[in-house]
């Protein structure tokens, strides 16, 4: 752990971008575990492609791939940005279909029947509105708990998930949600100029969390928390606060996958997604994040969208069951592992 | 006298206390003979899963696949029963258990080995073990349960009528809780192995300085969840009479939360028998009397995530204002 502490002269002489001063030898490891995965990427992209090429070279089904990552796409920067601090979010999928909940209640309940198209599309703001809020709100609390009251991340998060999809299942009897406004279901399926709306949002998620990682100064105190938290404390990081936004803004990535999921199959419920968590931390893990914090990045995260996307298309398109697709999932995760394991051990032997 | 009040376990067994006094006067069918053996019946199982979590708990890991591989053997066993049409429930019994050991034993290797987060390799392998049962194994229910575990199903100790002429009785598997407590309590209070696992969950590096085998250790915890996890599956099988293998899956969180409410602490080093026990009968008691006192069931997971929230947080609170305290200049 020593190791990692970075020295001030190195923060003062590097150039490159903040977010990564945190370890030299981290930053060269990074890049080749950035190509490694791309090169997975890549093989899976071909071999499926070999396999099924007029299935899977299709336009229908790039577009089709592009309307489904986007949600579990956004949990895992969510899932990401805390276990950069250190943290895990096991919540997500709770305050996601909980905001997602609240969201519909409005526009299924509220709406007036005679509505015209214009108070319809403030009804869906003040619904997107809400969403975000609890999604904020759910994720400060999770902050609260973990930063100030001092729970260990996985039982806060834990308890706050029961808690949370608890209140969504009390608000719904535990029954779907259907029946939205046209212009609601087009943030699931609509598309501009060709690109699908998930898409659109995801990508400006992941540009705008790579700037926060990299450009500010929150960016730099996550990865310096999640290396050494007493280093972190007495380099004058106030790390309550830190947590506090990671998770608030763990909350909000939550919401807004929330959301696409409920605007994309036109129905909300309690327990929609239960999977996204094992797949969330699975992403994280395959992008290279550290499970026991201080590194993780973006171009990382969303190779590893893509290599989960590509595999999961194709397994479809050969027929694979669901649970099998479960088992390899699993696999993957563990494999994933293991193999950085060996590589960081051969690093440090042929460094030390 | 303060000291006690400061114990974790007598604040639960004071909760328990409270909330059965309040319930009782509220319905008095909790107090009757057969609402007491209900709950008993209905904690077998969760107790079972609590002892194991509690071992993994005070070594300083977290195991979140324990219902997968319950479920795996509970099914796999099944399956092979029937199909050499074997009637003895003690071979069951042993067949699952020895099912759960190897299980567990595949993740203490990768924990082991590799000196992998646990929660992350225990969700792999949940992922993993369930996904290749229903994939390649099967992915329907059994009715027709083997022959052992229906007779098992059936064996009440003690049996009696109520008034009203339906019949409860107190549950045989009563005795392989027992068995089990009396084991890990054996186990971790009198036994060098007993003291190397709070010695990993207190500090891993000072134990194997001070000569721990950290890696048997390990494969001893992990393979032991298995272990007992197969005896788990296959008894709640026989309880419910019916292999459902989308059964069970899911509830590891409530066991945890458990766990955690008697006084287990998560990051290791701490933790008993008796605590557990408490911390299993309070939620047992909670989620049975909901219905008692005429509470919508949905409002089940609500109170479960705030007593975890509740569990944890006080203790997590006086520690940190004790350490505050000590050093009041550190304070973040």
């Amino acid at each position: 752990m020593d190791k990692r502490v970075e020295t001030p002269s190195t923060r003062e002489n590097e150039t490159v971008i903040p977010g990564r001063f945190a370890n030299f030898r981290n930053y060269l490891s990074h890049d080749r575990n950035l190509l490694r995965l791309l090169g997975i990427t890549l093989a899976i992209f071909a071999v499926m492609s070999a396999l099924k090429p007029e299935l899977f070279l299709t336009v229908r089904n790039f577009s089709s791939m592009s309307f489904q990552f986007p949600e579990y796409g956004i949990l895992a920067v969510g899932m990401m940005l805390t276990m950069i601090t250190g943290g895990i979010d096991l919540s997500m999928v709770g305050i996601a279909n909980l905001s997602a909940i609240l969201a519909s209640l409005v526009l299924t309940r509220l709406i007036p029947e005679s509505a015209a198209g214009g108070t319809v599309g403030l009804f869906i703001l003040a619904a997107v509105a809400l969403s975000i809020l609890t999604g904020v709100a759910c994720g400060l609390l999770n902050g609260i708990f973990i930063a100030r009251i001092g729970i260990t991340p996985i039982l806060a998060t834990l308890g706050t998930m029961q808690l949370f999809t608890g209140i969504a299942i009390v608000l719904t009897k535990g029954a779907a949600i259907y029946g939205f406004p046209d212009a609601f279901i087009w943030i699931g399926n609509g598309s501009v100029w060709g690109i699908p709306v998930p898409l659109l949002i995801f990508a400006v998620i992941a540009a705008l969390f790579a700037l926060i990682l990299n450009q500010t100064a929150y960016g730099n105190k996550a990865y310096l928390l999640g290396t050494n938290a007493t280093a972190a404390r007495f380099s004058g990081i106030h790390n309550a606060r830190v947590l506090l936004w990671t998770y608030a803004l763990s909350g909000l990535l939550s919401a807004l996958a929330g959301l696409i999921m409920v605007a994309r199959t036109n129905s909300a419920k309690a327990d929609y997604g239960t999977s996204y968590t094992l797949q969330a931390i699975l992403i994280a893990v395959l992008g290279g994040v550290n499970p026991n914090g201080g590194f993780g990045t973006i171009a990382g995260v969303s190779l590893a969208i893509l290599s989960l996307q590509f595999l999961s298309s194709g397994f479809n398109m050969l027929r694979f069951s669901n649970f099998f697709k479960q088992f390899i999932w699993g696999a993957v995760l563990i494999l994933v592992m293991v193999i950085n394991y060996y590589s960081n051990k051969k690093r440090s032997r042929s460094t030390d | 006298m303060k000291k006690l009040f400061e114990k974790n376990e007598f604040l639960v067994a004071l909760t328990i206390l409270a909330l059965a006094i309040v319930i009782g006067s509220i319905n008095q069918a909790f107090f009757s003979l057969a609402n007491l053996f209900d709950i008993l019946r209905s904690s077998i199982v969760t107790s079972i899963f609590a002892i194991g979590v509690l071992i993994v708990i005070v070594s300083g890991g977290i195991d979140v696949s324990f219902t997968a591989i319950a479920v795996f053997s509970m099914y796999v066993t099944s399956k092979i029963l029937i199909a050499f049409d074997c009637g003895s429930f003690l071979g069951t019994l042993a067949l699952a258990a020895v099912i759960g050991l190897v299980l567990g034993w595949i993740n203490a290797a990768l924990i082991a080995k590799f000196k992998l987060p646990t929660l992350i390799v225990t969700l792999g392998t949940s992922s993993m073990v369930q996904g290749f049962m229903l994939a390649f194994i099967g992915s329907t229910y059994i009715i027709d349960i083997p022959e052992g575990m229906v007779r098992f199903g059936k064996l009440d100790l003690i049996r009696f009528s109520a008034s009203n002429g339906t019949t409860t009785g107190l549950h045989a598997a009563i005795l392989i809780l027992l068995v089990l407590i009396v084991f890990s309590w054996y186990l971790l209070r009198y036994t060098m192995l007993g003291r190397g696992i709070y010695a990993l969950g207190g500090a891993p590096v000072a134990a194997a300085r001070a000569g721990f085998n950290i890696n048997f250790i390990q494969f001893f915890i992990y393979g032991f969840v298995g272990f007992i996890s197969g005896i788990a599956g296959v008894v709640h099988a026989s309880l419910v009479r019916m292999a459902n293998p989308f059964d069970l899956v899911g509830t590891e969180l409530n066991v945890i939360a458990a766990v955690v409410l008697g006084g287990a602490r998560i990051s290791g080093g701490y933790g008993t028998i008796h605590g557990t026990l408490l911390g299993v009968c309070l939620v047992v008691v909670i989620n049975n009397s909901l219905i008692l006192l005429g509470v919508p069931s949905y409002w089940q997971q609500i109170v479960v995530g705030s007593l975890i929230l509740l569990g944890t947080g006080l203790p997590a609170w006086q520690n940190r204002r004790n350490e505050a305290r000590l050093n009041s200049n550190l304070l973040d």
